[in-house]
């Protein structure tokens, strides 16, 4: 790839990144509530957020930059078995369709802002309240340091160098997180996700024509895999299991984060959240074919020195530096948004399941957003420091090992939605044997996320995630049928 | 309206989990092979029984 500064390219990007920031600050401004400093609004933009808001905000955190960047990425080196990023994010919605617009209308009757305070509304357990909370915030951490490495990947193939254009983008982030809240990614979400659509649909209309077509392009990358004599345009027998696994547990686990619940419990009404699990796999669709700028990667028979690096390669390989800069500009804004909502989320954890759980039970609503204001800060300023300081794959370890870890919340957050039968003792010993068992697992498989699983004469590759997950609520259900059952707890809303 | 098809939306697991139905090369459309264009092809359709899903559902707004 190019590596001198490509003027074109800066200016056209320089603009986007202004303009965002801009509207960053100006959020703070927008739908104007009659103070910013609550919780409810700092942290979920006062639960207000209606159909096309929720959409551009769930699709602008869900499909990150780290996702524009990797799914070629893995697609390009492996083939079909990187496509389970299509499965994974069409089932997603169906189970989002089920199950958030009940979670919404708890968390709305509660007052709840977090994962962890509808957990302890429904439970009155601390202890199942901090299992949660703390998961959640562990597993979000390497999620945002991810988000960096995706705009590194873009400002790198911009020529700069270093970090500190890194550094600049990150407190320009941090601020106006820290002084418009919730309402600065969603507000700059809209930008985000047109420029992303437009880069996309310009890629795949534009590059398979200079390739010779879509026939050429799977031919190539089949052509490729062969000499290279590793991976395969189709699935191998081997790999049925584990695609449609991860597929699932990655399904599963998507709306655990604390980013994606916080974009559900802004929505303004159960109604809006159904009515995007309809809308929002238009972004799949695009993810889908975004995925296939990995196969025109070897039709265009790139010479990369790293895989993340094709899909920047490809842009400034066959398209006018001008647009190479829009697209990257689009990565990079693509991680701001996410990057913003992941430390809202967090920091709403800290706030309320540990602050003011164990701090500061009195604080009241403006005392809350303070400290979340601050938490936020501390949340991008570590991950920061993770970017800089240790090695990439640290990061990229801690987050398949986040996606196992937020799986085993989902019995405690989900379950008490449906049923009133299982107790937060039960759900407790579930999440600690689903956590530490499923993190051993990968652990001992060399931090894969992948486990052969042999059963008699039966052998198949799993989800490691998907194990520990039913590992979780089979220990759940054996610990609750054992345990004498306490007399019901606080509240009165679910069934 | 009295009854709602949240069934409707367990068809996608069914076809999309069981990998054996779509890790073919044929037959092949617009140059994409079996196994991506089926694949795609649930996402209008899923996004399809949602809304039908969507439709009969009591929603309060």
């Amino acid at each position: 790839m190019k590596t001198e500064l490509d003027i074109p390219a800066v200016t056209v990007f320089l603009f986007f990144f202004a303009l965002v920031t801009v509207m960053g600050f100006v959020a703070s401004k927008w739908r104007r509530p009659k103070t910013l400093a609550s919780l409810d609004e700092w942290g979920l933009g006062g639960r207000q957020f209606g159909t096309w808001i929720t959409w551009f905000l769930v699709g602008g955190d869900f499909y990150t930059a780290y996702t524009v960047i990797a799914v070629p990425a893995l697609v390009y080196s492996v083939g079909a078995y990187g496509f389970f990023a299509l499965p994974y994010t069409i089932l997603v919605y169906p189970i989002v369709f089920m199950v958030m617009p009940r979670l919404w209308q708890v968390a709305k009757d509660n007052g709840h802002v977090t994962a962890a305070d509808v957990v302890h509304g429904r439970y009155g357990s601390r202890m199942l309240e901090a299992a949660v909370a703390i998961t959640g915030v562990v597993a979000t951490m390497p999620y945002i340091a991810l988000q960096l490495i995706g705009m590194a990947t873009a400002v790198k193939a911009l020529g700069f160098e270093g970090e500190l254009p890194l550094i600049a983008a990150f407190v320009v982030l941090a601020l106006y997180t820290y002084s418009s809240g919730l309402r600065a990614p969603a507000l700059i979400a809209f930008v985000k996700d047109i420029m992303i659509y437009i880069a996309v649909i310009a890629a795949v209309s534009v590059i398979p024509g200079k390739l010779g077509g879509y026939a050429a392009v799977f031919d190539a990358a089949d052509q490729a895999f062969k000499a290279k004599g590793s991976g395969s345009i189709l699935l191998q027998p081997g790999q049925y299991v584990a695609y449609a696994t991860l597929a699932l547990g990655s399904a599963l686990a998507a709306f655990m984060y604390p980013h994606t619940l916080t974009g559900i419990f802004a929505s303004k009404s159960a109604t809006t959240i159904r009515k995007n699990a309809v809308l929002l796999p238009a972004y799949t669709l695009m993810l889908g074919l975004l995925a296939l700028l990995g196969y025109m990667g070897h039709a265009a028979k790139l010479k990369l020195a790293s895989n993340n690096d094709v899909v920047p390669a490809l842009f400034q390989t066959l398209f006018p530096s001008w647009f190479a800069g829009f697209a990257f500009a689009a990565i990079a804004i693509g991680a701001l948004v996410p990057a913003a909502v992941m430390s809202i989320g967090a920091a709403n954890l800290f706030t309320r399941n540990f602050w003011k759980a164990y701090v500061n039970p009195q604080v009241d609503s403006v005392g809350e957003a303070a400290v979340a204001k601050i938490a936020s800060l501390v949340v991008k300023v570590g991950a920061l420091l993770v970017i800089i300081y240790l090695p990439t794959q640290f990061a990229l370890d801690l987050q398949l090992l986040g996606g196992l870890w937020i799986l085993q919340t989902l019995p405690a957050l989900i379950f008490g939605l449906f049923t009133r039968w299982f107790t937060a003792p039960a759900l407790l010993a579930g999440w600690v044997f689903g956590l530490f068992g499923g993190t051993y697992l990968a652990w001992t498989d060399g931090l894969k996320p992948l486990h052969m699983l042999s059963v008699g004469s039966f052998q198949a590759t799993v989800y490691v995630g998907l194990i520990a997950l039913v590992a979780n609520i089979v220990v759940a259900v054996l610990v609750n049928l054992v345990v004498p059952k306490p007399v019901a707890t606080a509240e009165a809303a679910s069934p | 309206m009295a009854r709602h098809f949240l069934w409707l939306l367990l068809i996608p697991f069914v076809g999309l989990l069981w990998v054996p139905f779509y890790n073919f090369h044929d037959p092949v459309l617009f140059g994409f092979p079996f196994f991506y264009w089926y694949q795609l092809a649930w996402v209008p359709m899923t996004a399809f029984l949602t809304w039908l899903a969507y439709r009969t559902y009591p929603n309060e707004d």
